[in-house]
């Protein structure tokens, strides 16, 4: 059966899904990932024509509250979590500058 | 049987004054203690939990009624938020994280006079079906420390199969509480999506998750149940009716109920000890009154597939968020995208990091419509498949799990094969219907078999009659007398 997934494909997703894999690990998840790929084949003994996507258990449509402020979290709270702070936001390092 | 089950039991004698809410917290605590080594609980809140107790002790002291749950203590899935305690999705990336809010159960659980004495172990993140996952190491089936306890919600049924606590709360994302419940042999429910708030539940696959009880009874699981369901402002994808109450269904018969055997279930993939007892769940059924027939529902098997593109997809955005920016760990590291990657790396385990890029992969361009595409049509076929079983029945029955406790590291060399764990339980998450495993005697092992009670959107009522009258058929117990009722309307 043709590779559903290759190595590359992995290395791929690993990048964009911000994961570093090693050599044994990348080996390891290309052969694991294929085999479920390979059993959700099953479906294509299903006629899909024309059958709608679900994508949500009910048909639920934008829910709205009334305009009212209320109460947030603390900031305080929500700030004594985070690794760094300056300044009442969170500090991350530099941004620019990185490899993309 | 007595009419009353053990969460029922405490809450009623506390209520009348006749036992204190303290001596029910420090039974629990101690049992807790005492079974250190299953690895059932992340964290006890000993401390708190006393406190508690003795404000509800003092409340019913003073003439006031605690709520209906008075007393008893509860253990919460340590994916569920508790203000000021640590709350870890049983993840090195969460360890020590202190979330700054209650989920919306942990208030409902406070407003009924619940006592919360920790947190229990699970997979992490909820990805998995044996709590093998656990960064912090697995939990211990107390039927045989052996074996598993089932997953994701291992802890939880641990807590409550080894008598730790009467009651617990956890999550069902493809069948987390109903797979664990059955190999260790306690009551286990998922809602109707919607029916039960996820504010404060960590997301897991958002379309899909569902906070439900586990028990040592149907009576005590429908107990917890009835106080944790109903419409939530903070969840948008809450049902706004309110909840229907569960009045009668746990004395009602079962004579004429179209029970539904779901003929997919039954056959190759399913053990030999879970078949029988399904059948012998049949058989009780249909000797009480039921009509019991064959039915088939075949996407029930093709969910699977769909539900490891799905679930993996929605986890993939909502684990997005590890980024080690504004919670949890960070690895230091020289610019942002890097100390991005170091974070996500050292603090996932592999079984998440395997979800993460199946998502992502079934995500992305060029795959999108071959994979994540096609499971979104398949849910819809999911759903049409039950509905035209509906018609002819009014639940159904299949094994919740196929096969009994298994053995560590059995699986965990082969993600596929833990899988096919969940074959049972997926299509109830896929199609956002309540279900609930009841344990029905053993298999030749001595080990539980539990079974399964489907029901379409909002048959909580006509499920939990249902598991009531197999509970009973299992004990040959007598149906409740008339006003035993331990459930309460909610308004």
């Amino acid at each position: 059966m043709a590779d559903r997934i290759s190595r590359a494909d992995v290395a791929h997703v690993a990048w964009l899904a911000r994961l570093q894999l090693g050599a044994e690990e990348l080996e390891r998840f290309t052969s694991q990932l294929g085999d479920v790929l390979d059993h959700a084949t099953d479906v294509e003994a299903l006629d899909l024509d024309g059958v709608p996507a679900t994508s949500h258990p009910y048909p639920v449509s934008n829910v709205l509250r009334d305009d009212v402020p209320g109460p947030g979290l603390d900031r305080a709270d929500v700030l004594a979590q985070a690794p760094d702070t300056e300044a009442g936001q969170f500090r991350v390092p530099p941004v620019r500058g990185e490899s993309p | 049987m007595s009419a009353a089950g053990p969460a029922a039991a405490i809450a009623s004698a506390v209520r009348a004054g006749d036992r204190s809410a303290i001596s029910a917290v420090e039974e629990s605590l101690a049992a807790i203690d005492a079974a250190g080594e299953l690895g059932a609980f992340n964290a006890v809140t000993a401390e708190a939990a006393l406190a508690r107790a003795g404000a509800i002790d003092r409340a019913v002291e003073a003439g006031e009624d605690p709520g209906p749950l008075a007393g008893v203590p509860v253990a919460l899935k340590d994916n569920i938020c508790t203000r000021g305690v640590p709350t870890t999705c049983s993840s090195r990336i969460l360890e020590g994280w202190v979330p700054p809010y209650d989920a919306t159960v942990v208030d409902l659980l406070g407003a009924a006079g619940a006592v919360i004495v920790g947190k229990t172990n699970m997979d992490e993140f909820a990805m998995g079906s044996s709590t093998e996952n656990s960064a912090f190491g697995p939990t211990r089936n107390p039927c045989d420390p052996e074996r598993v306890p089932g997953g994701s919600s291992g802890g939880s049924a641990a807590a409550v199969a080894g008598g730790l606590t009467p009651l617990a709360l956890a999550s069902d994302t493809g069948g987390s509480i109903r797979q664990p419940a059955s190999l260790c042999g306690v009551v286990g429910m998922k809602p109707t999506y919607g029916r039960v708030s996820r504010y404060g539940l960590v997301a897991f696959a958002s379309s899909l998750d569902q906070i439900g009880p586990m028990a040592s009874t149907v009576g005590d699981a429908a107990l917890l149940y009835s106080a944790i369901a109903g419409h939530d402002p903070l969840d948008s994808t809450s049902i706004p009716e309110p909840a229907g109450d569960l009045t009668g269904a746990l004395a009602g018969d079962v004579d004429g109920l179209r029970v539904g055997v779901v003929s997919e279930l039954c056959g190759d993939g399913i053990d030999g000890d879970v078949r029988a007892r399904l059948d012998a769940a049949a058989t009780a059924l249909a000797s009480a009154g039921a009509q019991v027939g064959e039915v088939s529902v075949p996407a029930a098997v093709f969910g699977l597939s769909a539900y490891f593109l799905i679930a993996p997809a929605e986890a993939s955005s909502n684990l997005a968020r590890y980024d080690g920016v504004r919670y949890g760990l960070r690895v230091p590291a020289p610019g942002a995208v890097d100390m991005n990657v170091a974070t996500r790396t050292a603090g996932f385990g592999d079984e998440v990091k395997r979800r993460i890029m199946l998502g992502t992969f079934a995500l992305s361009a060029g795959y999108y419509d071959a994979y994540y595409g096609k499971a979104q049509k398949v849910r819809t076929l999911v759903v049409r498949d039950f509905a035209a079983a509906y018609e002819r029945f009014d639940v159904l029955l299949a094994p919740t799990s196929p096969t009994v406790a298994f053995r560590f590291g059995e699986r965990t060399a082969n993600p596929l094969a833990m899988y096919l764990s969940d074959v049972c339980t997926v299509a109830s998450n896929l199609a956002g219907h309540p279900a609930i495993s009841v344990p029905f005697g053993s298999g030749s092992d001595g080990l539980p078999v539990g079974v399964q009670v489907l029901a379409p959107a909002l048959g909580e009522h006509v499920m939990f009659r249902a598991a009531a009258a197999l509970e009973r058929l299992l004990t040959g117990a007598q149906a409740p007398e008339g006003a035993t009722e331990p459930v309460e309307a909610k308004p």
